[in-house]
């Protein structure tokens, strides 16, 4: 009897510790299935075509681990994921413009990352050309990482985790600046957005209230020649009015193509998760999209050579910004932000 | 059936033996050297003093460029291509020594290849060997590689420090500067006679080319303004001193 139940015992308490720990693991594992590519419907063909970096999990495990690791600044103080906050859909709230190392402040307000393999280009000014090149910037900017990839190679190499893990992703130990490079951008590569309210209500598995259709019809009126769906942004640059801070002395695109005819036109950003990555603005200015909409409907306000589409909005009364601003929030995808592949592997 | 079977091995045996008659032996070497001047005397890093043509004096602290789509061209029409891309760099010797290997044994009139990288390049992403970024050769806030670093000091330049500092690259209009060079060999080499080719790169004509370069005046040179200027210098910068 005695033996039968310390048999029973042992069993309980041997698959509670296995379960236990399956489940932790599970949570953080990536299955061939979580690396797998679905465009969504509806969704153009993306640019980024993952070719010459074949997703694998892990090679994502290690995007990931780059990603969440602060080794990647001179001081070891300051992560990709300090100012791409998850909850944010990886933009940085309340913050308008990029906190650094040191202190330092930054000049731009941190771009949510989403979607990012239909982006042609990357930056409020478009100035990198390819997801891979991307996090280059950031790294060796001065007042953000101020690291060179060079020593960030001498780190890695010396830790012994990543020794490991650069040899399970690619097969050998070799770390170099195109393996740490390939692999971020399979993590962010992957971090797509595409089921909001607004992606239900288009495939018929949800509805709208009133306020909200009348919010989408007005946004595709007035806002959708410059965001357009379904990933709200055209992929240009223009200048939206909003008058120049002299203190920040940015021209945006001219600064990339020095042409005069560019000064000051910025990226127009998709608007999926708008609710959740303010402030707005390449500087941050808005606090909330009230203020937003305050703006775009003052034509008189606007400052500078405005984007013709601008002149397009007109007046909008307040019942008109309450409306898009609802509909924007339908935008608001949970399953993103909450999705357990990006989640920061260090808090288990 | 037997008249069959003769007809396919003649048939065999003659593509046979043409692919072996018409195959081009790919087995010869050239190694490419490439020479550091300042007009007639062999650069040296910080000690030796020049002068330009304004007669500012001047010393060279750095000077590495890439080099790409090499090919040699045939006697007979036609070029021998080269895909790989080589960063030139004075610091490092063994930089200086591109070996183009499985050359056709024909005979050559003269060489090709751009002082830059092509926009393809400019545009693909990662990248290893010379075009890694771990070398110190890219743009992160406006992608694209810096095709040519040339920086020293003279009393003339007005920067912090005396320095000059040309970081030239570009691969778009209106800043396009990648650029083409053809040299010719003073008479047709046969591959596998040639074992080396010396190519002189002489900065001062980086500096008076075209255009004279006033270090008071352009001391610095690291984006877009004024790099076609110092590119339509440095393509003249080549000239072929020897073949052996």
């Amino acid at each position: 009897m005695k033996r039968k139940t310390i048999i029973i015992w042992s069993l309980i308490l041997t698959s509670l510790v296995f379960f236990g720990f399956t489940s932790v693991n599970t949570y953080f594992d990536i299955s061939k299935e979580d690396v797998d590519l679905k465009i969504p419907k509806g969704f153009p063909k993306p640019i980024y075509k993952f070719k010459n970096n074949k997703l694998s999990p892990d090679v994502f495990v290690l995007g990931r681990e780059l990603f969440y690791d602060p080794i990647l600044s001179k001081d070891s103080t300051t992560s990709c994921a300090s100012c791409h906050q998850r909850i944010a859909a990886f933009g940085h709230i309340d913050h308008a413009l990029s906190h650094g190392i040191n202190g330092l402040i930054g000049k731009r307000n941190v771009p949510a990352l989403q979607n990012l393999i239909w982006k042609d280009a990357f930056m409020w000014d478009g100035g990198v050309n390819h997801l891979e090149v991307q996090p280059l910037s950031p790294i060796t900017n001065p007042i953000e990482m101020n690291e060179s990839i060079a020593d960030i190679i001498v780190k890695l190499r010396h830790t012994d985790h990543y020794v490991r893990d650069f040899k399970k992703a690619f097969g050998d130990t070799l770390i170099s600046s195109e393996r740490i490079l390939k692999s971020l951008a399979q993590f962010t590569g992957l971090m797509i957005t595409a089921n909001s309210r607004y992606d239900k209500y288009m495939n018929g598995s949800d509805t709208f209230s009133v306020v909200e259709k009348r919010g989408l019809e007005l946004f595709r009126q007035k806002c959708a020649a410059c965001h357009k769906e379904p990933l709200f942004t055209d992929n240009s640059y223009r200048n939206n009015g909003i008058k120049p801070d002299s203190s920040l002395k940015d021209k945006g695109r001219g600064a990339i193509t020095g042409l005069e005819s560019d000064d000051y036109k910025f990226k127009v950003p998709g608007l999926r998760n708008v609710e959740i990555t303010y402030p707005y603005m390449h500087d941050g200015r808005f606090r909330n999209l009230t203020q937003v909409m305050d703006h775009y409907a003052s034509p008189e306000r606007f400052s500078g050579s405005v984007s013709k589409e601008m002149y397009g909005i007109g007046k909008l009364t307040a019942q008109d910004k309450k409306d898009i601003i609802a509909f924007l929030r339908t935008l608001t995808d949970k399953s993103f932000i909450y999705d357990r592949r990006f989640v920061d592997p260090s808090v288990k | 059936m037997k008249k069959l079977l003769h007809i396919i091995f003649c048939v065999a045996s003659l593509g046979l033996a043409m692919s072996f008659t018409y195959k081009p032996v790919e087995k010869e070497k050239l190694t490419v050297i490439f020479d550091h001047y300042v007009g007639d005397r062999l650069l040296q890093f910080d000690s030796v003093n020049y002068k330009n043509e304004l007669g500012q004096a001047y010393i060279v602290t750095k000077f590495k460029y890439y080099i790409g789509n090499i090919r040699l061209k045939k006697r007979n029409g036609g070029t021998v291509a080269f895909k790989d891309y080589y960063l030139i760099n004075e610091e490092e010797e063994g930089s200086k020594k591109i070996v183009l290997e499985k050359l056709p044994g024909e005979e050559y009139t003269g060489i090709e290849f751009i002082i830059g990288v092509d926009s393809l390049h400019n545009c693909s992403g990662a990248q290893s060997g010379a075009l890694d970024p771990v070398n110190g050769m890219f743009w992160t806030w406006n992608s694209g590689y810096i095709f040519l670093k040339l920086e020293g000091k003279s009393a003339a330049s007005k920067s912090p420090g005396h320095v000059f500092e040309y970081h030239i690259g570009g691969y778009k209009q209106p800043a396009n500067c990648i650029r083409k060079i053809s040299l010719h060999f003073s008479k047709p080499m046969q591959a596998g006679s040639m074992k080396e080719l010396h190519i002189k790169a002489d900065i001062a004509e980086i500096l008076k080319a075209k255009t004279v370069i006033d270090f008071s005046k352009y001391s610095s040179v690291t984006d877009f303004h004024n790099a076609t200027m110092i590119a339509d210098n440095y393509m003249n910068m080549f000239s072929i001193t020897d073949i052996k």
